[in-house]
């Protein structure tokens, strides 16, 4: 081992900590190469906010930023997208995309986030574990399933066979691209998320706290609606604060059952676009490098991604505090 | 005198029932959800029936539907899923390493520790922005790709600056996004690893890293592996991301231009350039293949999704494998 040191017969105390060997500056090398991997993960995030602020907010001199090309007013009150067409008929008003990803995000929480709960309190308060060892990987097969496969299940069975054979019935008028199906297929998508982030947090409640329902005389139903659930409801709501972050965001399913046409409406049957599908169909085509169109990407962006961190910041917290409570 | 009032004993049925039903209406939504998964497999193997046979795997692409082929995007999506996991798994084991063993709870940690969670919720199409600005376009650096010539001594690798639309931009991509998820499930697995086992190899004289190196991450490898295994399997899947880098929905060679597992091996030259070559993946080709103006093509999609959930489930059994078969090993 290590040779360096004082030697022993002079006697002063020998320091364990200044003298120099190569082990020891291994050692710190070594620290210092793991502490980069995880200063990486900070860089990251340092790059996506250059990245999206450069481009739209403040540009760096020869080029301008999308602000400074676009008034912010027109941005944000504005009622027309329409970046696509010729430089004359161009607007850039936001309106119709958060619009269209507002109800494509309501319509999934209206049928995720129920169903996520519901799952999460049979697995934890009902299922025998024989049950839960065959539900579990199952739903982790349902989370694994890639967003175009259920873009495809949405467009090909969903819309032509479900939706639009039931609403034809009852009189309403409904496209091939519609916003409910893409709503409904983001929200069977955000399912096995909730199910498994509030089963954590169900599981999580002390039992005492069951038992002492049981022996007030309570019904399992009491004490899972009215015991397990409450005392776990902020890292419930913060899972459904993750799920309908992640419903903002997605991309693929939308774009390809809900259509590209940025229409500023609340009707679940009409085509729409939201941020991500504005983003993934102009980046199809060939877009001209510092046009107004290619900065609107990083505006849209932006916006997308500050929506998302500021959902996913406060549900972080809560799940934190959460987690103080109980464990 | 009676314990209860007057109404009591139709209250408790009523809350009985209550509760049958409760029990029962969760019941069913796991079972619908399940249920929903079955209907998604068999619709979508319904659609593939017939188009789903040796050509489609060894065909590239066509105009033609019955002559359409998936090989470049199977080809693409295996390099981009090979070069993800050899960046990815150093870093992200890497960071998860410090995070577990040497970082002290200081309000540094706790800000990286939060940061990491958040980078995992970032919606993969900013991660799309991210690559096609940093790595595909590299903030504008020159406007048009100037080409260079890297001289090994016994081959020559040719690549432009900016990067452009290659399978190194994407697999780059792909680990950024892939790395928060790596360093959460390599996390866990390093916290499953009792301390006692370090302490003993500390008592024993040995240094931190050696301590790490040789006791904790071999017995964290199993969690560590599936964890990584599981992400991947995640990023092979991801469309949004690739697709707004640019790359090509349908190409006609595989990256490096190589043709057969004996031209590979003829040239090697060709695995190096591979990684500097355009590119296009399953779910990129599925895509393509959903938007094609043709109505005959969703069979087409329907035979490609069903190679991607065939790929996805290999994956995932590997995971399910290595989870089984080491963690039994072990005993503590």
């Amino acid at each position: 081992m290590s040779s360096a040191g004082p030697s022993r017969r002079d006697n002063k105390p020998i320091s364990l900590q200044r003298t120099f060997s190569w082990q020891r500056l291994r050692e710190e090398v070594i620290r210092c190469l793991l502490f980069g991997c995880a200063l990486l993960s900070v860089a990251t995030t340092l790059a996506i906010i250059f990245v999206l602020v450069t481009e739209s907010l403040v540009g760096i001199p020869p080029q301008t930023a999308f602000f400074q090309d676009v008034s912010w007013r027109e941005f944000f009150f504005g009622t027309t997208w329409t970046p696509q067409f010729a430089e004359a008929q161009q607007h850039f008003g936001i309106a119709p995309l958060v619009c269209g990803t507002l109800l494509i995000t309501g319509i999934s929480g209206l049928i995720g986030l129920p169903a996520g709960l519901m799952i999460a309190v049979y697995l934890s308060e009902y299922a025998t574990p024989r049950a839960r060892s065959i539900c579990k990987p199952l739903l982790e097969l349902l989370a694994g399933v890639p967003t175009v496969v259920y873009g495809y299940f949405g467009l090909r069975f969903l819309t032509p066979y479900v939706l639009i054979p039931f609403f034809k019935q009852m009189g309403f008028s409904i496209y091939g691209f519609n916003a409910l199906c893409g709503g409904i297929v983001v929200g069977i998508m955000i399912i096995p998320m909730v199910a498994s982030l509030s089963e954590d947090v169900l599981r999580a409640v002390p039992s005492s706290l069951r038992e002492s329902g049981y022996a007030l005389g309570a019904t399992k139903f009491d004490v899972s609606a009215r015991i397990v659930v409450p005392s776990a409801l902020s890292g419930v709501l913060a899972s459904f604060l993750l799920a309908l972050s992640r419903s903002i965001g997605e991309t693929m399913a939308v774009a390809i059952c809900a259509g590209n046409s940025p229409n500023l409406t609340l009707n679940p049957f009409a085509s729409i676009q939201t941020m991500t599908a504005f983003i993934v169909n102009v980046m199809q085509g060939e877009v001209v490098a510092g046009s107004t169109l290619e900065k609107s990407l990083y505006a849209v962006a932006l916006v997308l991604f500050l929506m998302t961190l500021s959902m996913n910041l406060v549900s972080q917290i809560i799940l934190n505090r959460y987690r103080e409570v109980y464990q | 005198m009676s314990l209860h009032g007057p109404d009591y004993e139709r209250r408790l049925v009523w809350r009985h029932f209550l509760g049958l039903m409760f029990e029962w209406a969760c019941r069913l939504t796991t079972f619908l959800s399940l249920g929903i998964l079955a209907v998604l497999l068999f619709s979508i193997g319904r659609q593939a029936i017939g188009w789903l046979d040796w050509g489609f795997l060894v065909r590239s692409n066509s105009y033609e539907p019955r002559e359409a082929g998936i090989m470049a995007g199977l080809m693409g999506s295996l390099w981009l899923i090979l070069l993800t996991a050899i960046m990815s798994v150093p870093l992200g084991v890497g960071a998860a390493v410090y995070l577990e063993e040497y970082a002290k709870p200081t309000r540094m940690t706790k800000f990286i520790q939060l940061n990491i969670s958040n980078l995992a919720g970032v919606p993969s199409i900013v991660y799309g922005i991210l690559g096609f600005t940093v790595f595909v376009r590299m903030f504008g650096l020159r406007d048009r790709p100037e080409e260079f010539i890297l001289d090994l001594w016994f081959t020559e690798i040719r690549f432009f600056l900016p990067l452009g639309r290659i399978v190194l931009s994407g697999a780059c991509t792909l680990t950024l996004l892939s790395l928060p998820v790596v360093i959460i499930s390599a996390q866990e697995a390093l916290r499953s690893v009792p301390a006692s086992l370090r302490h003993a190899s500390l008592a024993l004289g040995a240094t931190k890293w050696q301590t790490v190196r040789h006791q904790v991450l071999p017995a964290a490898l199993p969690g560590i592996l599936t964890g990584v295994i599981l992400s991947l399997s995640r990023a092979i899947g991801e469309t949004a991301p690739l697709a707004v880098l640019g790359a090509a929905a349908q190409l006609s060679f595989a990256p490096g231009r190589i043709e057969s597992v004996g031209d590979a091996i003829q040239n090697p030259s060709k695995m190096l350039q591979a990684p500097f070559d355009q590119f296009t993946a399953i779910p990129l080709q599925i895509y393509g293949w959903i938007n094609d103006p043709k109505p005959v093509f969703e069979h087409v999609a329907a035979a490609g999704i069903v190679v991607l959930l065939v790929v996805l489930m290999l994956l995932n059994g590997a995971a399910i494998f290595i989870r089984q078969r080491f963690q039994k090993k072990i005993r503590w």
